[in-house]
């Protein structure tokens, strides 16, 4: 009974939603609209359980002085103060207003900000090492790809003289032949698996989901 | 040192109260009378009535409390001085404004210079229907171009389509077609806040105003505001100041009444119907074909078959390994198919008593997986071994999580890292990190632009659709080979439906497009 509560409004609300999708009548919509506000508020729970965990996973490790504990502490702390100044304590404590805090707002700008565009900026260099390994020619499939890749790469070079024009049509076709029809075969594959992934689910097949396989 | 640290945090404290103070606007002492709301989207436009020219005025009515009626003002300048041209009851969101014929020379003058200017034919043949496979609140609206647009004077320049509710009494402008269009679609909003709002089952009538954008003989420009007047006269505020609308032009016939109303079923997607009862029926068919015992042949996954040699290398070398569900919500198909795996793959882990690590980016995410992997280590008869920091939640801030990640691979070093789910710009950064951290890795994302980047830094890679078909290949279940067999037929199918769609674009078999042809 325990499984089967949950297969059934998998079930019944599974097909209620594919049905959805051909009835565009507003009442439908609304229907849908309400279903799909129900992840918002199960977000908001599971943030809660969310944040309970980070804390207990940190304090665990700051307790028992676990390897590099002293991350946690930083965890903790930035976690505690963004809350703490997240709040407006003297007008409405339960508004949003306390975002607008102008700690809360400085921290988030001077802080949280410039690290993740640092680390978003490693990609930069990631990008290079990956390419340096992909592009060893060790077997004609390898070859082919330094080629094809060299040839795009030349394309946007200014100072190409009598070979720019041949760059500039084998990269387009590159482009707009064999890598576009890869990339349209692996779109029609993932559409198909996304369908039967979910026909699979809403039939009760797949039950990882549910904590059973 | 105690002091100093208590001395800091003081000052953080005080810090934090007065910028939450100094916030304070100072909106007044509370209970003093406030103005009424003004009156918004004022539009006025000129309409020809016999021998004499009217200016329409109308507004959209606020939130009446308060207001006892609504004075029209009108000025030459958006500057004013404003005059009053009229007064109405609150609930009126109209006002005709009757224009006398100007007698200050300079407007004579002006007069006298455009008095040449001719409007245009009117458009014929104006038809309104209820716009179809939709949810209402709109009105599809064609009509037969003017005989001056393309011929006779090609003096028309655009088309306004103008809606009156109700009666064919004030219409007012919804929207403008170029010249040479013929046809418009008056699409409202359902919702009665919104500015377009547009009912359904109500009566609208519609006239096509073809224009030449000329300026209107005898006319000059009027400025026209709204003022909302309470009880008491000395409070009120005004609305935007709004100029009219004076062009010359001709009107159509009026089209109408016509209602707008929703469709129960979207004809336009019976091709989809079609297509995923198929797959459907194809998908039950292979499913019972393999529960007969009928062997179902699947072609070898790589990445997947890695699995097991991933999981024994982390047991020789006892060190943990890095499960990654990715970025994905837990109502992404990825995600969905990412637990099986991870359920698989904690059960082996279990079974080897080898560590796991599975840092979550969505708190629902995290529920559902510690509930799968929990589950997979009773399975493994390790009920012991489990506990709830296995998967835990980091951030739901990409880079941030990012840079979580990346410590654990540099910190703990795992032996395997697995990326199955939705990744984005992360990919990479994820996939080279664990490069130099040494650990095997592999990967599964049905995330086009990001399998190039786990191609060229994973050891495997599970390629789009074989990120949902892993779970059934780790499993050999018939129920899961059933439907994988079913997407083969399905992919047949879609390549017998691409060369006839060639073949019918060729004989021009229009009906055959036209059957595939979605819209949204």
């Amino acid at each position: 009974m325990k499984r089967q509560i949950p297969l059934m409004f998998v079930f019944v609300l599974g097909f209620l939603m594919i049905i959805q999708f051909f009835i565009p009548h507003e009442k439908s919509e609304d229907l849908a609209s309400f279903l799909l506000d129900w992840i918002v508020i199960i977000g908001i729970f599971a943030l809660a359980l969310g944040l309970w965990s980070l804390v207990r996973v940190s304090w665990d490790k700051v307790k028992h002085r676990k390897p590099n504990w002293q991350y946690s502490v930083i965890t903790l702390v930035g976690l505690f103060i963004m809350i703490f100044f997240g709040f407006d304590y003297f007008r409405n404590f339960f508004s949003a207003e306390g975002l607008d805090n102008y700690m809360y707002v400085s921290f988030y700008t001077s802080i949280v900000i410039p690290v993740q565009a640092t680390m978003f900026s490693l990609l930069a260099f990631f990008i290079a090492s990956a390419a340096y390994r992909a592009f060893r020619a060790r077997t004609v499939l390898a070859t082919l790809l330094l080629l094809s890749a060299l040839i795009i790469m030349l394309r946007f070079n200014p100072y190409l003289g009598p070979i720019g024009p041949f760059c500039e049509r084998t990269s387009v076709w590159l482009l707009n032949v064999p890598n576009l029809a890869a990339k349209r075969a692996i779109i029609i594959g993932v559409g198909l698996g996304m369908v039967a992934t979910a026909f699979k689910v809403i039939l009760g097949i797949e039950r990882a989901y549910l904590g059973k396989d | 040192m105690k002091n100093k640290v208590f001395l800091i945090l003081c000052a953080l404290l005080v810090g934090a109260f007065m910028s939450v103070s100094g916030q304070d606007e100072g909106t007044g002492p509370p209970g003093s009378p406030s103005p009424p709301a003004p009156a918004s989207d004022v539009t006025a436009h000129v309409e020809i009535e016999g021998n004499q020219r009217v200016a329409l005025v109308h507004w959209r009515l606020p939130d009446e409390n308060g207001v006892s009626e609504y004075v029209i003002m009108r000025a030459l300048t958006p500057e004013g001085p404003f005059e009053e041209r009229g007064r109405v009851t609150a609930g009126v969101d109209r006002f005709r404004d009757i224009l006398e014929m100007p007698t200050d020379s300079a407007i004579v003058a002006d007069t006298m210079n455009t008095v040449d200017v001719v409007a245009p034919a009117p458009p014929t043949g104006v038809v309104v229907a209820d716009r179809g496979n939709d949810h209402g609140h709109a009105i599809n609206v064609s009509w037969d171009l003017s005989a001056d647009d393309g011929t006779g004077m090609d003096n028309v320049i655009i088309y306004g389509i103008y809606r009156a509710r109700g009666e064919p009494d004030i219409f007012l402008l919804q929207g403008e077609a170029f010249k040479g269009d013929s046809t418009y679609a008056d699409i409202g909003s359902k919702e009665e806040h919104l500015k377009n709002y547009m009912p359904d089952h109500v009566d609208y009538y519609y006239k096509v105003r073809a224009k030449t954008n000329q300026y209107q003989p005898g006319q000059r420009d009027y400025f026209y505001k709204v003022r909302a007047v309470a009880a008491d006269t000395t409070l009120f505020s005004d609305s935007e100041t709004s100029i009219m609308d004076g062009t010359v032009f001709s009107d159509s016939e009026i089209a109408g009444p016509v209602q707008s109303y929703g469709q129960w079923f979207n004809t336009d997607r019976l091709s989809v119907l079609f297509l995923v009862a198929g797959f459907l029926i194809v998908t039950i068919f292979f499913i019972q074909k393999a529960k007969g015992g009928a062997d179902l042949f699947v072609r070898r996954l790589a990445g997947i078959e890695a699995v097991d040699e991933a999981i024994g290398r982390a047991t020789e070398m006892g060190k943990p390994i890095l499960y990654v569900l990715g970025l994905g919500t837990a109502a992404d198909i990825a995600t969905i198919a990412s637990y099986t795996i991870l359920g698989r793959v904690a059960k082996k882990i279990a079974e080897y008593q080898t560590g796991l690590i599975v840092p979550c980016y969505d708190p629902i995410v995290m529920t559902v997986a510690q509930e799968t992997v929990k589950t997979a280590y009773m399975d493994a008869g390790r009920p012991d071994a489990y506990h709830q920091d296995i998967v835990y939640f980091v951030t739901n801030q990409q880079f941030a999580y990012v840079a979580a990640v990346n410590g654990v691979m540099m910190r703990e070093r795992p032996a395997t890292n697995l990326y199955m789910g939705k990744f984005y710009a992360e990919s990479l950064i994820l996939a080279e990190t664990g490069v130099v951290a040494g650990s095997i890795q592999i990967s599964g994302t049905d995330e086009i632009s990001q399998i190039p980047f786990f191609v060229v830094a994973c050891d495997y890679t599970l390629i789009g659709e074989e990120l949902y078909a892993a779970s059934a290949y780790l499993g050999r279940e018939p129920l899961l080979l059933g439907s994988l067999k079913a997407q083969d037929y399905a992919k047949a199918g879609v390549i017998i439906l691409t060369v006839a769609g060639f073949l019918a674009m060729i004989f021009g078999w229009e009906g055959f497009r036209d059957f595939f042809h979605v819209t949204n």
